[in-house]
């Protein structure tokens, strides 16, 4: 496998404090890349490095073979990035089908068109029934599978998914874990998550990469990072006492 | 292309409209001379509304300038006619591209720089303001003792230089608040449509979803502003005098703004509804207080005020959605 990302040696400051320290990692084509650490640890600046929130100040982020750290959150997108929110931040005025929709006409130019990519991809995510109705008014879990549903209708090449298992009850959380498993299956995705809930991390992730500190403590397959002492040290051992 | 346009539209719906459409194209037939002025009035603003909506309702960017677009349409059309014989037609051909660049400089300020919010409204004031100062100081345009087009005796309507009788004015008014009012709801329904209303909902999350949304906030004031700006060269035509003082003030602006506040912003009926409740109620307030014999300068005013505050108070979203669910039909289009 290729890599579809590849992360160079990328840092962030904020004033004086390093966020993120020269970070390295690659994710493969048609894998689920998943970043974890404590709260902190830079996790979600590095996510809005790659989703072009704001340009990395070292480093470099290729994907699909070119450069596009420092470019604008749409221009990543139409390159075949879709991301997700940490906070769902859906179109509340908006019926969930139309929600939907804005994603499909990214790359549609034909409203038709781009409804019906929309209906299929709101069957995958267990939301065609609730295609009329505003968005506003659904539950957290159905509001973060709607999210996960307008990203995926641009057609990404690579998803970004920001805690979205966070606030969900196990149940529900074994519902989305499935849909993505079998969307990567299925269709190829790659995904590249970062997340807290570990129980989700190890039923999805191919590759784990740890953050501490804002720099990467150890990457590698599930199994081998949670044996790693440092990671025990620094992160897994801090949730256990939690 | 027509069935695309009523495709979707409840029959009781289209039923409205057409019945709606045929009291209009009568109402000159019946009414006296008083009551075309204020259908006129109405139309004017039910169309200027509409215009001012794809901005605001549609993309959610709050421009409290518009009559920064109605003053350069009317002052062109007008001097083109005065200086050089140019007829209100061939006018609009300037006319239009004066506003529709205006609107783009007042975007590209603001969008490129990330002018969002009530600090982009201060914008839109701030411009429509300069013009208003700049055109006071204008000679070309007579300044402040203002533009007079030459009056014509109502002896035959020229629809070619736009001199005539009210009459002809409703028409011209009522083609164009239903050329809007379609053209709106084609907008509405397309992917620019989706596009605007992703960025009135979150600009943030809208970019993320691969949204160039300096490009999309661009077209809204280019169309709303070439829109409005047809209205101008209209009200030019119509009123035969300009005083920058009088088409250029922010009392302009807010009285555009207060239609589509009223009957419902982001709808397509709302603008239109909003312009009849309120010049209805202007109008019914006038004849109300001389009826009872009030002759108290500002009366008329506060009663309005009050009348307007009960109106969002208790409909906050607006006339037209609150009659749409009384008479049960879903408003989709939000």
């Amino acid at each position: 496998m290729s890599a579809l990302l590849s992360i160079n040696g990328v840092s962030k400051r904020f004033r004086g404090l390093v966020a993120v320290d020269r970070v390295s990692f690659e994710v493969p084509e048609g894998g689920v890349f998943a970043v974890i650490g404590p709260n902190g640890a830079g996790k979600t600046t590095l996510f809005n490095m790659i989703a072009g929130v704001f340009p990395p100040d070292g480093g470099s982020i290729i994907f699909a073979g070119e450069r596009i750290d420092g470019l604008p959150p749409d221009r990543i997108c139409r390159r075949g990035i879709g991301r997700t929110f940490q906070i769902v931040r859906p179109f509340p005025a908006l019926s969930v089908e139309d929600n939907v929709i804005v994603g499909a006409l990214l790359h549609r130019k034909r409203v038709g068109a781009a409804r019906a990519h929309a209906h299929d991809v709101l069957r995958r995510l267990d939301l065609y029934d609730k295609r009329a109705q505003r968005a506003s008014a659904l539950t957290l879990p159905d509001r973060k599978r709607l999210e996960v549903a307008r990203a995926l209708a641009s057609d990404p090449k690579l998803l970004l998914l920001d805690e979205v298992m966070a606030g969900l009850r196990p149940t529900e959380m074994d519902r989305i874990v499935a849909i993505l498993r079998e969307l990567n299956r299925e269709t190829g995705l790659t995904i590249l998550l970062i997340e807290h809930v570990m129980r989700a991390v190890m039923a999805l992730a191919s590759r784990i990469l740890v953050l501490h500190h804002g720099a990467a403590i150890a990457e590698g397959l599930p199994e081998q990072v949670m044996r790693d002492r440092a990671v025990i040290d620094s992160y897994l051992g801090v949730e256990a006492i939690a | 292309m027509i069935a695309s346009l009523i495709e979707g539209v409840p029959h009781r719906a289209l039923a409205l409209l057409g019945a709606l459409l045929v009291a209009l194209v009568a109402a000159p037939l019946v009414a006296g001379d008083y009551l075309l002025t204020v259908l006129i009035l109405i139309l004017y603003f039910a169309y200027i509304g509409q215009a001012w909506n794809i901005m605001m309702g549609f993309a959610g960017q709050l421009s409290l300038g518009h009559a920064l677009y109605v003053g350069l349409g009317a002052y062109t059309a007008a001097s083109l006619y005065v200086h050089f014989g140019i007829g209100p037609w061939l006018g609009l051909l300037v006319a239009v591209p004066v506003a529709a660049l205006a609107g783009a400089f007042i975007g590209f300020l603001a969008f490129r720089f990330r002018v969002a919010g009530v600090y982009f409204a201060i914008l839109t004031i701030a411009v429509a303001e300069f013009a208003r100062v700049g055109f006071d100081h204008l000679s070309w345009t007579s300044g402040s003792s203002g533009l007079f087009l030459p009056v014509a005796q109502f002896t035959h309507n020229d629809l070619w230089q736009l001199r005539g009788h009210p009459v002809m004015f409703y028409y011209i008014l009522l083609a164009a608040t239903v050329f809007a009012f379609i053209f709106c709801r084609a907008l509405l329904q397309s992917r620019v449509g989706y596009f605007w209303r992703a960025i009135r909902e979150d600009e943030e999350a809208a970019r993320s979803a691969g949204i160039d949304v300096f490009h999309y906030k661009m077209i809204a004031v280019v169309i709303s502003a070439a829109m409005t700006s047809f209205a101008g060269v209209i009200y030019a035509f119509y009123y035969n005098n300009l005083f920058p003082e009088q088409v250029f003030h922010i009392s302009r602006s807010i009285e555009i703004i207060l239609g589509p506040i009223v009957g419902g912003i982001g709808t397509l009926f709302g603008p239109i509804l909003g312009a009849v409740v309120l010049t209805g109620l202007a109008e019914t307030l006038t004849a109300a207080l001389a009826a009872a014999g009030i002759d108290l300068p500002g009366a008329k005013q506060v009663f309005y005020g009050v009348c307007l505050l009960l109106v969002i108070t208790t409909l906050p979203d607006g006339v037209w959605p609150w009659v749409c669910k009384r008479i049960g039909l879903a408003e989709r289009n939000k």
